[in-house]
């Protein structure tokens, strides 16, 4: 008789077992229930989310193509297939393994789809870097992805850091990859035809992760808990010797069906690719190749040993299989065969272990959440922001900004990185997106991630817009054409109805702008129970967005380039404060509501900005973002490493902007605003290209000098800030 | 003509090398797994940089007991012209082709950048596009750059005028600011710059793609490989010395 005990602590609930039962018609084994209690965790079946999730759209103005594992696009004749996937809990338990098998885990999701990686992103959030733990996360969790990235020889070529308190406890690691391959040779994650071989390829099953995702991945961190053995411990070395392997194997033709061991091992890997195939299959325990002995059939099927792949391979061809995997020093076995009655059966030392129907398997329970608004938001969009003080020294607010590790530069962190393996990255990190090369094309690939969780927090289905349209007007600054999005939902306890409000305004948000921007969702992860003992996580819906560059050469980035250009900003400056960098650095405050913002205007300023970027005519862009109009200044300022240049910006308080306060003009981040600067000779064609699309866009100033010059306001000499952004993390981490 | 890069498990630079020389430089380049037998036919063979065997115990240090290793040290002391790229530069350090040793960086992180090095050294087969002195910019991308030799190896490297790169500012606490160095017989190169990455304007610079071309003019006026123990005359003009016929031995 299974106790209640047991199935707890595989994370089911009382009515989730019951309903196992009366589905199976009898009491589960051990190894049937550890395998329903994955394939309905949060992790895998997505009870809790589901029903919101299949509202995103699916398709835009480039054909979204939404896979078993992973999702992408098609140009030309290309695939490009990307997805994001969090290792938040694991990351925080032990993060330079955590966030290592992170990397590992979503480029097999790439590799598994037939596309070569050609790139990586990673999504970090941390607590203040004034908590030792928090720094021991930073520094762990950028170790971890340089071991274990570096060694795969995939770049990782951008992403994002932010720092907040709310991820204190609970920090959040989004890993990206992004893969390419000629659209023909897409690969499905289904076995197919009775008959056909199951094989395991790859490294051997140990006991390591069990109950990772189930347990570990769905619950909130409770004080002093013990973790540690859920965490998966990965080897990149065999990775490599992996995904080249595979692409070989694959090469062959003589792969029908292809699925990562990720979530949930073997469980999630058969169970998925028969129902996927809608057909059975036979799977024998003995043949797994293992690290220890006297292992359990239950260890076996939930193992996360990691760099391990089941393919279903037609009769017949094992042997090339075999020989390929022989060559790279990998195990390639047959462990089973392709059945026709739909189920799942494991044998296990002469005993059926195991005999599900797949579909069982797959019927996930559906929950509807309740939501509610928290009692606390109308009181903070109520604050009064005429009592807040503006401030005396205009030059101190900027370098303490600058300061903010939010906002300073995060080349401590993408130098650990290799960032330039593959030779496609024409854009190299520390611009507002990084670019890619396709080798043999014209065009190539922009990829960005963003998130403001604080708008989020305070605002979640404007928050959440505003992550989508910030991802795009990214792109749109280095000339890359928005084509698509992948989500990574991080929110807290979906048990919580404050909690579940959240997600579901965000989840709306994201909906609402990629149907605006005509651009498909078109792969995503959710992960609950971001929580820690202090509370919830800020709501975190990251967005990944790849775009198209047309011609590679028109490439833009966001450095002052010339003296004499004039800078130009695009868009419209509102008396916004709300959820401002500037309120929580200089004021210790989060509130007002984030900025607002207008999808048509948004789109408007973007279209002015990708055309004038495509017609040759500017020599850099750059978003206003976190730290506003004075921050993006400067950065266009100093992020070039190789030659820094000043700005001298008029200011124009008295033109239309007569109830502005100076903070706001400065560091108020007002959405859809573009600073780019041209030479004067196409100043009129800007201008022009502005009026067309109706975008408010005025001259502020001359590119030039060896200081960054705002009005009678701000004067700092670039040495100096670029001192201060470029070491503030390395000095924070002492 | 033809260049051969090597694989090995883990190698991850040998599809960059691959590209430069095939479709930049429009040479002639194949793949030589690790477990080959010959590498007859071939004019220049690159260690490419990456993990091999995963930098498991010491960089380099399995991927110097590979079969192919033989054949290269062999190889190189006919003369051929060897060129390692970072994790090949410690290969090739491992092997005893080259001397010194490598630490990891001082800062102990890995540093992928654009770095500036210095010409030290133009009589080389791989730095003869060089003017001596010249600046040029390629980048660097490793955990274990730090270049080592013993006092006395140094004074032979400098005897011998064996550093041909020198980074300007340190990066990674190499010895004398050494990011390349040649065997006596100048035959071998290894360098801890990446010159694959930068060998294309769209990458930021094309300095590296100078070091390809030497070889390739160089290969173009020496005579192919046949048995070169015997110094080719033209190699002598070049600054070459005999090549060693034993086999290399380290001597740090």
């Amino acid at each position: 008789m299974i106790k209640r005990e047991v199935y707890q602590s595989l994370g089911l609930t009382d009515n989730e077992y019951s309903k196992i039962e009366s589905i199976m018609g009898r009491e589960p084994s051990s190894t049937e229930l550890a395998m329903f209690s994955v394939e309905w965790s949060e992790h895998c079946g997505y009870p809790r989310s589901r029903a919101l999730l299949k509202n995103f759209p699916k398709d835009g103005k480039y054909p979204g193509m939404v896979g078993e594992d992973s999702g992408g696009f098609i140009y030309d004749d290309i695939a490009i297939i990307f997805k994001m996937e969090s290792h938040n809990h694991p990351s925080q338990v032990e993060p330079r393994q955590g966030a290592a098998t992170g990397v590992g885990g979503i480029i097999r999701d790439i590799f598994t789809a037939g596309a070569k990686p050609i790139a990586s992103l990673d999504s970090l959030r941390f607590g203040p870097l004034t908590e030792p733990y928090n720094r021991y996360l930073l520094k762990g969790v950028v170790d971890g992805i340089a071991f274990y990235g570096n060694c795969l020889g995939v770049p990782t070529v951008g992403g994002e850091v932010y720092f907040d308190e709310s991820y204190s406890g609970n920090c959040l690691v989004n890993a990206m990859s992004i893969g390419i391959c000629h659209k023909d040779k897409l690969a499905r994650a289904k076995a197919v035809g009775t008959g056909n071989s199951i094989m395991y390829v790859g490294s051997s099953t140990g006991k390591d992760g069990i109950g990772g995702c189930s347990v570990l991945a769905s619950a909130e961190f409770c004080e002093g808990e013990e973790k540690r053995p859920t965490v998966q411990i990965g080897d990149p070395f065999t990775e490599k010797c992996l995904i080249e392997a595979t692409l070989e194997m694959l090469d062959t033709g003589c792969v029908l069906g292809i699925k990562d061991m990720g979530a949930a091992g073997l469980t999630c890997s058969s169970a998925e690719m028969a129902h996927a195939g809608e057909v059975g299959m036979e799977i024998d325990l003995d043949k797994v190749p293992l690290r220890e002995a006297n292992m359990e059939a239950y260890e076996i099927m939930m193992s996360e040993s990691q760099e391990r792949m089941l393919v279903c391979v037609k009769k017949g061809e094992e042997a090339k299989v075999e020989a390929i995997f022989k060559k790279w020093d990998l195990h390639g076995v047959v462990i089973g065969h392709v059945t026709d009655d739909k189920k799942l059966r494991v044998k296990y030392q002469g005993k059926v272990v195991a005999d599900i129907n797949t579909e069982a398997l797959a019927q996930a329970p559906l929950y509807h959440m309740p939501d509610k608004k928290p009692d606390y938001l109308d009181g903070l969009h109520a604050f009064d922001f005429k009592s807040l003080p503006e401030p005396k020294d205009y030059n101190e607010v900027l370098l303490k900004l600058l300061a903010s590790p939010s906002i300073a530069s995060k080349e401590w962190v993408y130098e650990q990185y290799d960032h330039m393996v593959q030779t496609n990255t024409v854009v190299l990190p520390g611009s507002d997106a990084s670019v890619l090369r396709v080798k043999g094309k014209k065009w190539g690939l922009g990829a960005t991630t963003d998130c403001n969780s604080r708008y989020c927090y305070l605002n979640p289905y404007t928050g959440a817009q505003i992550a989508v349209a910030e991802a795009a007007r990214n792109l749109v600054c280095s000339g890359v054409d928005p084509a698509a999005v992948t989500d990574c939902l991080n929110f807290g306890n979906p048990e919580k109805p404050d909690r579940y409000y959240y997600f579901k305004n965000c989840v709306q948000g994201i909906i609402d702008a990629c149907k605006s921007f005509n651009i498909a969702v078109i792969s995503g992860n959710v992960s609950f129970y971001n929580e820690s003992p202090k509370g919830a996580i800020n709501p975190t819906p990251g967005i990944g967005m790849v775009g198209i560059l047309p011609n590679i050469e028109k490439r833009c980035t966001q450095y002052f380039k010339n003296e004499g250009d004039v800078i130009l900003l695009l868009g419209e400056t509102k008396d916004e404060l709300g959820g401002s960098e500037y309120l929580k650095v200089i004021h210790g405050k989060v509130v007002g509501d984030c900025p607002a913002l207008d999808l048509e205007k948004e789109k408007a300023l973007q279209k002015t900005v990708y055309d004038a970027i495509q017609q040759g005519l500017l020599s850099s862009a750059h978003d206003c973002s976190e730290g506003g109009l004075a921050v993006a200044l400067a950065e266009s300022c100093i992020s070039n490493k190789d030659k820094i240049i000043g700005v001298n910006i008029h200011l124009s308080f008295d033109i239309g902007h007569l109830s502005l306060r100076k903070d706001a003009y400065l560091f108020g981040e007002s959405q859809s605003r573009i600073i780019v600067s041209c030479s004067k000779d196409k100043i009129a064609k800007v201008e022009a290209l502005a009026k067309a699309n109706k975008v408010p866009c005025q001259a502020i100033g001359k590119v030039g000098g060896d200081a960054l010059v705002i009005g009678e306001l701000i004067n700092l000499k670039l040495e100096k800030m670029a001192d201060v952004w470029r070491n503030s993390i390395a000095d924070c981490l002492g | 003509m033809k260049f051969g890069v090597v694989v090995f498990p883990g190698s991850n630079c040998d599809q960059d090398c691959f590209h430069v020389i095939q479709d930049v430089l429009k040479q002639s380049v194949e793949y030589i797994w690790h477990k080959t037998t010959s590498v007859d036919g071939f004019d220049c063979l690159i260690i490419p940089g990456g993990f091999s065997y995963g930098d498991y115990l010491r960089c380099g240090a399995i991927a110097r007991f590979s079969p192919i290793m033989e054949l290269v040290i062999k190889f190189a002391n006919k003369g051929g012209l060897v060129i390692g790229i970072c994790n090949g530069f410690q290969v090739l350090l491992e092997a005893g082709l080259l001397p010194g040793a490598m630490m990891r960086n001082t800062n102990l992180h890995f540093i992928c950048k654009y770095v500036d090095l210095k010409v030290d050294s133009t009589e080389t087969p791989f730095s003869s596009e060089y003017k001596k002195g010249q600046v040029i910019r390629i980048p660097i991308a490793h955990n274990e750059g730090n270049y080592y030799i013993d006092e006395k190896g140094l004074a032979e490297l400098k005897k011998n005028d064996q550093i041909i790169f020198r980074y300007v500012t340190n990066p990674n606490g190499a010895m004398d600011d050494i990011a390349g160095i040649v065997n006596k017989e100048r035959n071998v190169l290894g360098m801890m710059p990446h010159p694959e990455r930068s060998s294309e304007d769209a990458l930021g610079s094309h300095d590296g793609k100078l070091i390809f071309e030497g070889i390739v003019k160089w290969l173009q006026t020496s005579p192919r490989l046949v048995d070169t123990r015997h110094p080719s005359p033209s190699s002598m003009e070049r600054g070459m010395n005999p090549p060693k016929a034993e086999k290399g031995v380290r001597n740090d």
